[in-house]
């Protein structure tokens, strides 16, 4: 696109961005404060993401971007529109073929691999600003380990309820030193987030925060001895494919309470699909 | 099928923003708007977005405006996006309002003083009755302009020569800057400053508001306002002495408020201070008032009030970043959502079941 660099920042933000990011693949799970630009996009769209993804991509990188696990949900286009427009990246919907693959609340259901980056979107970095809304003091929180509190609004939730009530932006534990927010991702993959070899990157943009998980690095999500983490899914299976084990989308086909579910990752849906037709 | 319908996002985007466009030009059998009509006659709203816009260019904070159908957060968020993008060459020098060529002066503390008075292009005294002759009235008569325009003193100055009011800061000889460094807590004066200036005028108004009826009072008198024109001046390497590249108009408000007094310190007056693109006094005022309530905590004053806390006040400013994250929630959220319905459903048989055995237990 005339008038702008590639892929939108310049060089020198650019810079700065990997430099952010290198602090955060040596300090897994922390929160790395960066000069986050205004995009033109709005907060909220996407802008810790793009801007990580803008400062990683190169002209032979293939580019995936997904919203709710889909590739053409519209803030999903929107984006790969915008990496195609400023960076003239070839762009691809399968998971297996991309380099780069952005996202918005889910992780794809095929294994990443060692040549792969994953960024995630941030909406709030933080994962203690439930419990204390100051960053100030969560930094210093993060700075003693002092995870108590997080702990506790586990605990409280397993006497209430008999089990942990939250279901999505389920905290982690990354490396045995920093809780860290998956970002709002379904529980149901926070599993794929641990020993992942693809890098994780993740950006806040608004917040202004970077922060990583290194290729094969430990991530627990928070759990007690005797409440073990348990991931939820629909206990159906894929309308479309047939899968019993991917995250399902419940999708309200008439005013009578009639509804399917199907896969959340059209790309997995789609392939297990052709695949069936392929072989029938 | 229905679940290929909500599909389809190239295809919705494409005519959506077709739709928009023909909105934004409304009936063609009327003419389009200049962007010289808009930065000429809505000069109070090119004043805005250039303020949260942070970039002084009438042309491109029309054009903002234009593209963004008049929404003022819109085209403040056109602006940044489009300033974040431009090379820094230089920083100004500090202005030197003092030296303003000012259109408008008034100060609430004193009857007269140095340099009088001036109302200037004001509506404070206009009855607010619709003038349904102003669309079609001729253009009024030149305003008539008395005298030369004389130096006017800084408020700050004359109080300050009887040592009542606080010393200005030492100059910390380079301010930071949200633009590049991102938000830290605690956050110094000169950032402060720098974030009320971009920031969203009414969150400043009504936190600067709620000030004046009891959450967090300074109380506060407007030493002075003055809008006009100042040069902007910077220093390039290469010569070494500063140049002007060009002149601003500006509001200033210095906001006089009460201090109590300290162990260290005699009781004296405190500054408050609001500076702003554009003719735009709410936005200096409110400004003047947050930026006295924030130094609640170095004047040693208790926090107890919104305004007072700094981390409250900064984080929830920019219009831009709260009306990115507010109207995100539009996004779709289907997955956390479904996560949410396992759960929900989870406990409601839970709790269903519980009720059951207890009512079991009850018989």
């Amino acid at each position: 696109m005339s008038g702008y660099n590639f892929a939108y920042l310049d060089e020198q933000t650019k810079r700065m961005i990997r430099r952010a990011i290198l602090k955060a693949v040596a300090i897994p799970g922390h929160q790395v404060p960066f000069g986050g630009r205004e995009m033109p996009l709005p907060y909220g769209w996407g802008t810790g993401g793009i801007q990580v993804t803008a400062s990683v991509i190169g002209a032979g990188d293939v580019l995936k971007v997904i919203d709710q696990g889909a590739d053409d949900t519209t803030n999903a286009v929107s984006i790969r529109r915008f990496f195609a427009r400023t960076a003239d990246v070839r762009t691809t919907t399968r998971t297996g073929e991309a380099s780069i693959i952005q996202t918005r609340h889910r992780i794809p259901e095929t294994r990443l691999r060692e040549d792969q980056i994953i960024v995630y979107q941030v909406p709030i970095p933080e994962p203690l600003a439930k419990l204390e809304p100051s960053r100030a003091e969560a930094r210093r929180m993060h700075a003693l380990a002092e995870y108590g509190a997080m702990h506790v609004r586990l605990y409280e939730d397993i006497t209430r309820y008999g089990h942990v009530s939250i279901s999505y932006d389920y905290p982690v534990l990354v490396n045995r030193r920093y809780l860290m927010a998956p970002s709002p991702i379904p529980a149901f993959d926070n599993p794929k987030m641990h020993m992942m070899p693809a890098l994780q990157l993740f950006g806040a943009g608004r917040e202004k925060r970077i922060y990583a998980v290194p290729p094969y690095t430990e991530v627990r999500s928070l759990d007690f001895e005797d409440h073990p983490f348990r991931a939820t899914r629909a206990p159906h299976a894929c309308a479309l494919c047939g899968a019993a084990d991917s995250y399902l989308d419940e999708v309200v086909t008439e005013d009578r309470g009639g509804r399917m579910f199907v896969c959340s990752d059209t790309d997995h849906c789609e392939t297990r699909r052709s695949a069936r037709e392929a072989a029938a | 099928m229905a679940y290929v319908a909500v599909k389809g996002g190239e295809r919705a985007i494409d005519n959506a923003h077709a739709w928009l466009a023909d909105a934004r030009r409304g009936d063609p059998d009327l003419p389009a708007l200049t962007l010289a009509q808009i930065e000429q006659q809505l000069g109070r709203a090119v004043d805005r977005v250039m303020a949260e816009g942070a970039l002084h260019d009438r042309r491109l904070a029309a054009l903002a405006l234009m593209q963004a159908q008049g929404d003022v957060t819109e085209a403040a968020f056109l602006l940044r996006a489009y300033r974040t993008t431009l090379p820094r060459f230089a920083a100004g020098e500090p202005l030197d309002t003092a030296a303003m060529h000012l259109r408008r002066r008034v100060s609430a503390i004193y009857k007269d003083l140095p340099g009088g008075q001036m109302l200037g292009p004001t509506t404070d005294y206009t009855h607010r009755l619709l003038d349904f002759a102003l669309p079609t009235a001729s253009p009024a008569p030149a305003a008539r302009r008395t005298g030369e325009p004389k130096p006017m003193p800084r408020i700050g100055d004359i109080l300050g020569a009887e040592g009542l009011m606080e010393p200005d800061a030492a100059d910390p000889g380079s301010s930071g800057d949200l633009t590049r460094e991102p938000l830290a807590f605690p956050a110094a004066r000169d950032v402060r400053l720098q974030a009320l200036a971009r920031a969203d005028e009414g969150f400043l108004l009504g936190l600067g508001y709620s000030t004046q009826r009891g959450y967090g009072n300074t109380h506060p008198f407007v030493g002075e306002i003055r809008v006009g024109e100042t040069a902007v001046e910077i220093i390039p390497p290469e010569l070494g002495f500063p140049i002007s590249i060009g002149d601003i108009t500006l509001t200033e408000c210095q906001m006089v408020t009460q201090f109590r007094g300290s162990k260290t310190t005699p009781p004296q007056f405190t500054r408050g201070y609001g500076l702003a693109f554009g003719h735009s006094e709410r936005r200096a005022m409110a400004m003047s008032l947050l930026d006295r309530s924030l130094r609640a905590a170095e004047l040693g004053e208790d926090v107890v009030a919104p305004a007072q806390d700094v981390e409250f006040v900064l984080s929830h400013c920019d219009s831009i970043e709260a009306t990115g994250f507010v109207e995100h929630l539009k996004l779709p959220h289907y997955v956390d959502f479904q996560s949410e319905l396992e759960t929900i459903r989870r406990m409601r048989a839970d709790a269903m079941r519980g009720a059951l055995t207890e009512a079991e237990a009850a018989e």
